[in-house]
């Protein structure tokens, strides 16, 4: 399996600067234009993080986290999702690059490869912060009644939760 | 997040001191900014990559041809959108997601989010069709998820890619879940 999707990321990257080049593209130029403007995106999302970090950091140390934690607990228990990941769970709809901080300490503690790590990393892959999507992409256009966008993505979101476990189970545990 | 930040802050506050662990908490706050810009390091590589990798890819047109290629998918999940630069604008965000391009994705689907709205036959309020997008946007299916192998490597993983199998059904089966969702709600908000 991994020989497989090693190849994926360098093949793609092949394609797309040979596709280009082969088009008469000067993909060198094209590139550093490209790679530049990303400064824009990283400013953006600087100082945001910050804050989100901030939040997450006080969140965790202050046994807030574990406060809410164990309110779910049951539920979560239920629906057999590991009790070290349901903080990921509820954070990530909310704040993705506060996900992104409780999925690094979450690699940092339990390591890449564990069972705890592989379901963190199902769930950081097929998930994306839907509050955070909803906001930009309905003010950026000023729609404040947003209708059944925001139970339809909840609805993707905890399906995904509750399949994490079990597909790493699966896919992963031999 | 203008009431998220008082209130989690005010929350951690009072379980800092219920709990005991203000000490804690006084070294959480000065983490956070270090934490928050180490991550930026971390990612503003990736970011910069994919963001001139795209560039090549647009201006060579290989991503007009995607778009060509989505269009049965498209017709299925937006059957009453006949917008063609709408379609165009979905096709390009659908593949930057596909790719896990998260950050080629948003300017993207802004644009797209646009198209919908200069058709949209109640300003004020949400179609049927922006719904869908948006579920689709938060249910995020990533061909490769850059991002996530990135930071598995950085941690050591001897195999940072594996989890592409199981991420990618899991996000099938809850962009499924969402689109029925759609349906069904649609009919409950309206």
């Amino acid at each position: 399996m991994n020989k497989i999707t090693d190849y994926i990321l360098p093949v793609l990257v092949a394609l797309i600067i040979l596709h280009g080049a082969f088009k008469g593209i000067n993909v060198f130029d094209e590139f550093i234009k490209g790679a530049k403007n990303a400064f824009d995106t990283i400013l953006d999302i600087t100082p945001s993080l910050i804050a989100l970090l901030l939040c997450v950091n006080m969140l965790r140390a202050s046994g807030g986290l574990d406060v809410i934690c164990s309110l779910v607990s049951p539920l979560t228990t239920l629906l057999g999702i590991p009790k070290e990941i349901t903080p990921l769970a509820i954070l990530s709809p909310v704040s993705g690059s506060g996900a992104l901080g409780m999925y690094e300490n979450i690699l940092k503690e339990f390591g890449p490869d564990s069972y705890i790590g592989k379901c963190a990393s199902v769930i950081m892959g097929s998930t994306e912060t839907t509050f955070y999507a909803i906001t930009l992409y309905y003010g950026s256009i000023n729609i404040k009644k947003t209708r059944h966008t925001l139970p339809s993505a909840l609805c993707a979101d905890f399906t995904s939760f509750i399949l994490s476990p079990r597909l790493v189970k699966l896919f992963l545990v031999k | 997040m203008n009431y998220l930040l008082p209130v989690m802050v005010v929350f951690s506050l009072f379980c800092a001191i219920a709990t005991g662990k203000i000490t804690e908490l006084s070294g959480a706050v000065v983490t956070g900014g270090t934490d928050a810009i180490s991550l930026v390091i971390k990612l503003a590589g990736v970011i910069c990559l994919w963001n001139g990798l795209t560039a090549i890819a647009q201006k060579s047109g290989l991503t007009s041809l995607i778009c060509k290629l989505f269009s049965p998918l498209l017709n299925l999940l937006f059957p009453k959108l006949k917008d063609k630069k709408a379609k165009e604008a979905i096709a390009m965000n659908i593949t930057a997601n596909f790719l896990g391009l998260g950050n080629a994705a948003t300017p993207l689907g802004l644009e797209a989010m646009k198209r919908l709205q200069s058709i949209n036959p109640t300003p004020e309020k949400a179609t049927n069709e922006m719904a869908r997008f948006v579920v689709i946007n938060s249910a995020a299916i990533h061909l490769v998820p850059t991002t996530i192998a990135l930071l598995r490597s950085e941690y050591g993983s001897t195999d940072p890619m594996e989890i592409l199998v199981p991420a990618l059904t899991t996000s099938i089966i809850a962009l499924s879940s969402g689109i029925l969702a759609t349906n069904i709600f649609k009919k409950v908000f309206k």
